[in-house]
């Protein structure tokens, strides 16, 4: 009996001494742990408290508590939904480009030749210049009708000068975007090109394969996990493109290339509403988790036995 | 054995670290000097407050005891940050810089420091009859100064002199709009790729706004009658909205929805315009980068008109101290500095006539080092400033201030709205008239939610 019983509570002793020596082994992390959850879970919190406000920094009334109306006046709200639909087009459009360009950069590169560690550098740099000063110089340097290089060519052949930001100011977004990403993209693909067994692709040869079939056949299947991570993380951070539209358009004309983020930054500092800017924040926060989540889901496999392919 | 040994070693290691990583957060929190008087001051980068910054050390002269911390940032970064700052009176700021659009609404709110009854009177060095009347009522709510106008500006005509020798064009001092239209149309020469006029088309309140705002000010037409009832629709703006929005369609720069005073700048310098319409401020600028083709043959011309004279805008960036300061008098030392005749001969000599802050003293315009670097548009910047009434702005009666904005809170959302509309119909989009449909009919829901229309 006594015995029993001593066992019994030397092991729940011995679960209590566990307990306290995983928290004592885990304490020197513990600062951390708390920083993390201060910089990034409590505003999200804070956030949420300032969506259900009505809060307008320059209006004279006080900040008042009026529930979901902010949720409510976004639904309504012409320019929010145009927001949600540049958005999608802008975000989806890039992703297409960027993994088409930076896949077609990658095969080329996937060779050898004279001079490919310079081309390679070269093809990887625009992912290195700021996004900015990258705006800029295509804003003057490549779009402007009277200064830039593509008003001079199309003048040269016959077409005049066209009048890029006016008039396609979502493609103009889209091609500096997708110049910029596209570089990060070839990056994945080629690494995934490279781990490419070149053994197979041999043996294929040998039992008279065509390159377009290896390419289609063998290649494509063994890439598709590269592409599917390309296009997580190109979308994960076009979702917030914000510089190329303040440089470029500032939004317009008409709102024609606001994304969610932009409106969020227009309702923030220029309506100064934080309140509505709190809860386009948040719905801006979900879409993206529910665009990225299933995404992420998809992308996971990768990470688990060794891959899919 | 060995175990037990060891534990005390390893929570020793274990202390050590926590210790460590708490005192690591903590050499951020420094506590600060008591006995000397530090000021906090908020600034918007350009060239004349970086000057500013450069020459403190003579303000350390004047005053050993107080130290003086610049904060610069871009001017669309000031404003959020300064907003935040006093709206939530979280007094980190002892000085802000803010434009002339603030300072009425943030002295409404008490915000800022009323600054006439406890400096500007006792404070007899500072010769506030010296400050050129409409800078002084653009810095005043209610008759009190409640910043110090560190410079002001007005907008006027550049044009190419030589350009309009060889079309056999005369500008006049006083151009009507009518007549710039008629010499954009001549100089207009798409084959060379030069344009008639470049204006501003890009969105944004203090973008294209502030030109159009002086053409519907000056075509007789206004933003809200009386009662706040939304005018833009009313005939006379909507014949200016239509004018501004032709005249860049048929003879302005190409592209022009993308264009702010930035872009316009660097065509007019680089000779690809043959007229501008723009701030005074740039006439500076203009005539340091111009090309050689260029420099020499820049004029200047009066703000043109239509019905209204003494159309051109105005513009200050003040100083001023949020009543959350817990330094006032100090802070009443560096501002009174900063906008003083001494100031204005101090920065001229070091720094270069052509830079320091104009706009704000009738004594700068006297004194000779300056009329001799700016004999060009000096006289011409100080017409339009003088012109400019910024209390009675349009023709018909408006309940409300300033001339190429509305002095309310709400004009900065109103603003972007309709100059995102109006950009739209520069690009070809839509048509002017729909753009103004667009906006009135948001105007009007933010009005009417703001409370001004019952």
């Amino acid at each position: 009996m006594s015995s029993i019983l001593l066992s019994s509570n030397a092991r729940t002793a011995r679960a209590r001494r566990s307990f306290a020596t995983g928290w004592w082994n885990r304490l020197p992390l513990l600062p951390a742990l708390i920083f993390v959850i201060l910089v990034t879970q409590l505003p999200f919190v804070i956030t949420l408290y300032y969506s259900l406000q009505r809060w307008n920094l320059v209006s004279t009334t006080a900040p008042r508590f009026v529930w979901f109306r902010n949720f409510f006046n976004a639904v309504s709200d012409a320019v929010f939904l145009k927001a949600i639909f540049n958005t999608a087009v802008m975000t989806s459009s890039i992703v297409i480009a960027s993994v088409v360009v930076g896949g077609l950069l990658a095969t080329g590169l996937n060779r050898e030749f004279r001079g490919r560690t310079i081309a390679r550098t070269l093809a990887i740099t625009p992912f290195f210049i700021m996004p900015v000063a990258a705006a800029l110089f295509w804003k003057t340097g490549i779009y402007d009708p009277t200064f830039g290089i593509l008003g001079w060519i199309t003048d040269e052949i016959g077409i005049g000068r066209i009048n890029w930001i006016s008039q396609y100011p979502r493609l103009t977004i889209i091609i500096l975007t997708t110049w910029q990403w596209s570089a990060f993209a070839l990056l994945i693909l080629l690494a995934g090109m490279q781990s490419f067994p070149p053994e197979v692709a041999e043996a294929a040869e040998v039992d008279g394969a065509s390159r377009l079939y290896v390419f289609r056949r063998l290649m494509l299947p063994h890439l598709r996990p590269f592409i599917e991570l390309t296009g997580l993380l190109v979308a994960m951070y076009v979702l917030e493109n914000f510089a190329a539209i303040a440089i470029l358009t500032n939004g317009g004309p008409a709102y024609s290339t606001t994304n969610l983020s932009y409106y969020v930054y227009l309702e923030a500092f220029s309506s100064f509403d934080l309140g509505r800017a709190s809860a386009f924040g948040m719905i801006s926060l979900w879409l993206a988790m529910a665009l990225t989540i299933p995404m992420l889901r998809v992308v996971s496999g990768i990470f688990k036995e060794g891959g899919r392919a | 054995m060995s175990m037990t040994m060891w534990r005390p070693a390893i929570a020793g290691a274990r202390v050590s670290t926590l210790a460590l990583s708490i005192a690591l957060g903590l050499l951020a929190v420094r506590p600060g000097h008591a006995e000397e008087v530090t000021l906090t001051v908020a600034l918007a980068a350009n060239p004349q407050m970086e000057t500013a910054a450069k020459l403190i050390d003579n303000f350390y002269a004047k005053y050993p005891d107080i130290k003086v911390k610049f904060q610069t940032l871009p001017e669309n970064q000031l404003r959020p940050t300064v907003l935040k700052d006093v709206a939530t009176k979280s007094g980190q700021f002892d000085v802000v810089m803010i434009g002339a659009y603030e300072v009425p609404l943030w002295a409404e709110k008490g915000w800022i420091a009323n600054l006439s009854k406890e400096y500007v009177e006792k404070d007899t060095e500072w010769k506030a009859d010296d400050l050129l009347t409409p800078i002084r009522d653009l810095v005043s709510f209610k008759g009190d100064m409640f910043a110090t106008p560190f410079y002001g500006s007005s907008s006027f005509m550049f044009y190419r002199k030589d350009l309009f020798d060889k079309a056999g064009l005369k500008m006049p001092e006083q151009p009507t709009w009518d007549q710039v239209a008629e010499f954009a149309a001549k100089l207009d020469d798409k084959a060379n790729n030069l344009s008639g006029i470049c204006l501003r088309g890009i969105p944004g309140w203090g973008q294209s706004l502030a030109p159009l705002t002086t053409v519907i000010n000056t075509f007789g037409g206004r933003w809200f009658d009386e009662k706040w009832e939304p005018q833009l629709s009313s005939e006379k703006s909507r014949g200016a909205i239509n004018f501004y929005v032709k005249l860049l369609k048929e003879h302005g720069q190409p592209d022009a929805a993308k264009d702010g005073w930035q872009e316009c700048l660097q065509l007019f310098t680089q000779g690809k315009t043959a007229m501008w319409y723009d701030d005074t401020v740039f006439a500076g600028p203009v005539i340091d980068q111009a090309n050689d083709q260029v420099k020499g043959n820049v004029g200047f011309a009066l703000a043109p008109i239509k019905v209204k004279p003494g159309s051109g805008w105005l513009w200050a960036w003040g100083l001023s101290i949020p009543t959350t300061s817990k330094h006032q008098d100090a802070a009443w030392k560096l501002i009174s500095w900063l906008t003083s005749e001494d100031y204005i001969k101090l920065a001229g000599e070091k720094a270069g006539w052509g830079t320091v802050p104009p706009g704000s003293r009738q004594s700068t315009y006297k004194l000779p080092e300056y009329e001799k670097a700016t004999k060009d548009y000096a006289d011409l910047t100080l017409k339009s400033i003088s012109a400019a009434n910024p209390l009675k702005p349009t023709v018909d009666p408006v309940p409300y201030t300033g001339v190429q904005y509305v002095t309310i809170p709400e004009f900065e959302q109103i603003g972007d709205f309709t100059s995102q509309q109006l950009a739209g119909a520069i690009s070809g989009q839509m048509s002017a008239d729909d753009a103004i449909a667009t906006s009135e009919s948001k105007i009007k829901e933010i009005m009417e939610d703001a409370g001004y229309i019952k």
